[in-house]
């Protein structure tokens, strides 16, 4: 499994578990685990391009 | 209004920890007790997903901890119930972490359990009326 996979299957599984947790209706559900899939790959991928920059 | 009454006789039934306890100790079990048949499903498929992945990236399952690291990290596995006894038992997760791959393993491991303690107490509030 790649790196990235992981990130991935991370962000999915968790988001998942905060959108039913963390609000009430099933719409607003979907959309805050959409929202927090969306930040957890964005906060990985340009974390790993500042990783990239700070290792040159 | 009857509906109401109807909820709230619902709620004061029974034991009042179960989906709590059932909850922890097997991932969605407190929301299949309260009838959330689907919250249950993604809750427990989630969990499950994450805790299987954690393994099969090699990751370890905590036993004997050294530092405060180690403790932390005991008590988020502990978060994932019976699927932690269940794998100590089985001899799974028990070698030396020798990857970068398997580190991710152990955290994703952890995290399952943080995630299933949340999940355990969505269904407690689910129970109490605190949230709907």
């Amino acid at each position: 499994m790649t790196h990235f996979a992981a990130v991935l299957l991370f962000a999915l599984f968790a988001s998942t578990v905060f959108g039913i947790t963390m609000r009430e209706t099933p719409r607003r559900m979907v959309r805050y685990g959409i929202y927090c899939f969306v930040l957890f790959v964005g906060a990985a991928i340009v974390l790993s391009w500042v990783m990239y920059f700070i290792a040159r | 209004m009857a509906t109401e009454e109807k909820k709230d006789v619902a709620t004061e039934q029974g034991f009042v920890y179960l989906p709590l306890i059932a909850g922890w100790l097997v991932p969605g079990a407190g929301h299949f007790l309260l009838r959330k048949w689907g919250r249950g499903a993604l809750l427990a498929a989630s969990i499950l997903g994450m805790f299987v992945t954690g393994l099969a990236m090699q990751g370890k399952l905590h036993s004997n901890p050294h530092d405060i690291l180690d403790i932390l990290s005991l008590v988020g596995d502990l978060g994932n119930g019976l699927l932690y006894f269940i794998g100590r038992l089985l001899g799974l997760g028990a070698d030396q972490v020798q990857t970068t791959v398997g580190d991710y393993g152990t955290r994703f491991i952890v995290v399952a359990g943080l995630l299933n303690v949340i999940a355990a107490v969505d269904a407690h509030n689910l129970r109490t009326g605190r949230k709907s």
